[in-house]
């Protein structure tokens, strides 16, 4: 039920990002999502891909340090307040590092949330309690082509 | 009684000007045969003295079968065995010490490697000597009794502060010990309190100099004639810049801790190289690879032996500071030689702000907040004429944490690690592993930019 998501530390300099994008091109590894947190000096990079230890052994290889880290996929209703009710349930009291939407361009009525925990382990069963859909590695890597 | 008693029996008489004369600077000008006989009695006193008390150098003296009568002539110092920095950490705190501690009036200290500073001691003697030669080193520079001085070196364990303040005050001047710090109000204490003359590291007056404009200060309509500049290198430009900015005439003055502080050589109004006081430190230059002795004139390392110190002889202690003495004479009259200005060290360490660093003591800070050593570089500039300090650190696996926190926190604690033994603030910045440059199995640990360029 644990995605493993791709962190990697880029220095804030042009074309930095653009180096990172190749070297996984080039693998042939498909980007499925990324958000970037950034402290003016450097970034932190957040990548889901399709091979994620394939993934970082290329962007190691490349030079750069890459730690993969556990995250929680779940799904959440597209409408009004969809986000909101999925935070009212136990979950949404723990600690939640950080979060972003997931595209699913196919679905129109779910989008799925990607959750940083503190603890991944307890959100996945306090969800689950609540009837919250998680997805796992495979499901959420499958539409790779 | 010696030329010297003679001498310092007598003191100024009515009618000499102030200034013009102090019997303290007729030594400056003592006949060469003559200084060269003092030299070699107070050598032969110096070394028979650490050989009775101090048990390293004698240890060394037995290995190499030397006796103190062994010294017939000053040629015999090469004779004797160098000391090194090294030598002052192994014996931490005292064991250097020649004189009783209750004889010791005086400590001061300096940052270590290990966090242990190295310690130097004073006797009674010792601090009378350490203000008559900065008294000299004054005088030679044209500070007189009438002058009001700001002495912003940094007053405590550091030698600066209080070694030229001891000759402020054995000169007669009137001193006003603000110590560094609080830019602003060291402008205002300079306009307010009429200030005449000061002393204090070049790069701290460079730093004044840009905080009086933004307060709408003219420095150069202030009445301060000069000053006394050292503790660290400082160049010709940064010269030129102090002098046309402040419409001073700046000196520079020579010391470190292990010999006495500062004031083991002093600029006269000629401003062409250091008068070292060698009736009581005695100069030589070798060869830092060879170790062999160099004639005057050759640049190398320059090698100093204290001719008087009671607390804690050192003999031919290496500088590593690289420098040649003159050999033509300085058109002042002076007798005591010269030697250049400071430019360069035959190690690594540097110099910040005052504060002496070796690249090993950021490595040992580094180790300390991560447990194993990430490859670094440490980059010396100079912006806004102040110097600054940063250090690079490139980024492992290990370190790397999910967390932006995370990764301010570590850089915190790199900075906040190696301020604790520097004593200075300083800037880390996290790097791409690999992005420091690496060179033919020597890393360039040190980027100094400050010489790039710039005449600043």
């Amino acid at each position: 039920m644990i995605i493993p998501q791709i962190s990697v530390f880029l220095i804030n300099k042009p074309g930095r990002l653009h180096a990172l994008c190749e070297s996984l091109a080039k693998a042939n590894i498909n980007l499925l999502s990324m958000t970037l947190a950034d402290s003016g000096e450097f970034g932190l990079i957040r990548l889901i891909v399709s091979k994620p230890k394939e993934a970082v052994q290329i962007l190691e290889d490349s030079g750069l340090a890459a730690t993969i880290t556990d995250v929680v996929a779940c799904e959440v209703s597209a409408s009004k307040g969809g986000l909101a009710k999925l935070l009212s349930t136990p979950a949404g009291k723990l600690q939640i590092d950080y979060a972003y939407a997931y595209p699913t361009p196919s679905k129109k009525d779910v989008a799925v949330m990607i959750f940083r925990f503190n603890d991944p382990n307890v959100a996945i069963s306090k969800l689950k309690a609540s009837g919250v859909k998680i997805l796992s590695a495979e499901e959420l890597l499958q539409d790779d082509p | 009684m010696s030329i010297i008693d003679e001498v310092l029996m007598k003191k100024c008489f009515w009618n000499d000007q102030n200034g013009s004369f102090f019997p303290e600077m007729a030594l400056d000008f003592m006949p060469t045969e003559k200084l060269r006989q003092v030299q070699l009695q107070r050598l032969q006193a110096t070394v028979t003295h650490s050989y009775n008390k101090v048990p390293l150098f004698r240890k060394r003296m037995e290995d190499l079968k030397l006796k103190p009568t062994d010294i017939q002539q000053l040629s015999d110092i090469t004779l004797l065995p160098f000391s090194t920095k090294k030598d002052l950490r192994d014996t931490y705190p005292y064991q250097l010490f020649a004189a009783e501690m209750k004889k010791i009036v005086r400590l001061h200290a300096s940052s270590g490697t290990t966090g242990k500073p190295i310690v130097v001691g004073y006797t009674q003697e010792d601090m009378e000597v350490w203000a008559q030669v900065v008294k000299r080193g004054l005088l030679a520079a044209g500070f007189s009794s009438e002058d009001i001085v700001q002495n912003f070196y940094g007053y405590g364990l550091f030698t600066g502060g209080l070694g030229v303040h001891g000759g402020l005050e054995s000169l007669g001047a009137t001193v006003i010990p603000v110590s560094g710090g609080n830019t602003e109000r060291q402008i205002m204490i300079m306009k307010d309190f009429e200030v005449t003359a000061i002393a204090g590291t070049p790069s701290y007056f460079i730093r004044m100099i840009d905080v009086a404009e933004k307060m709408g200060v003219d420095l150069r309509k202030l009445k301060i004639k000069r000053g006394l500049f050292g503790a660290e290198p400082w160049s010709d430009g940064m010269r030129e810049y102090i002098e046309k900015k402040a419409n001073i005439k700046a000196f520079d003055i020579y010391g470190l801790s292990e010999i006495i502080g500062p004031g083991v050589g002093s600029e006269c109004e000629c401003q062409s190289g250091i008068h070292v006081f060698e009736d009581h430190f005695y100069p030589e230059i070798i060869d830092p690879e060879t170790l062999k002795s160099l004639p005057d004139g050759e640049e190398g390392e320059l090698v100093l032996s204290t001719l008087s110190k009671q607390a804690m002889p050192i003999l031919r202690y290496r500088t590593r500071d690289i420098t040649s003495i003159e050999t033509t004479p300085c058109s002042c009259g002076r007798t005591i030689r010269r030697i250049k200005r400071i430019g360069r060290r035959s190690d690594d360490m540097f110099i910040i702000r005052g504060v002496n660093v070796f690249p090993s003591q950021i490595e040992a800070a580094l180790l300390k907040a991560e447990k194993s050593l990430p490859h670094y570089q440490i980059i010396l500039d100079r912006k806004n004429r102040l110097d600054t300090i940063e250090v690079k650190v490139e980024i492992s696996r290990e370190m790397l944490s999910d967390n932006i926190g995370d990764m301010e926190a570590l850089k915190k604690r790199f900075s906040h690690s190696i301020e604790q033994i520097l004593g200075i603030s300083i800037m880390v910045s996290l790097c791409e592993p690999g992005s420091l440059p690496r060179s033919e199995g020597k890393a360039k640990r040190v980027l100094d930019k400050r010489q790039q360029g710039a005449t600043l």
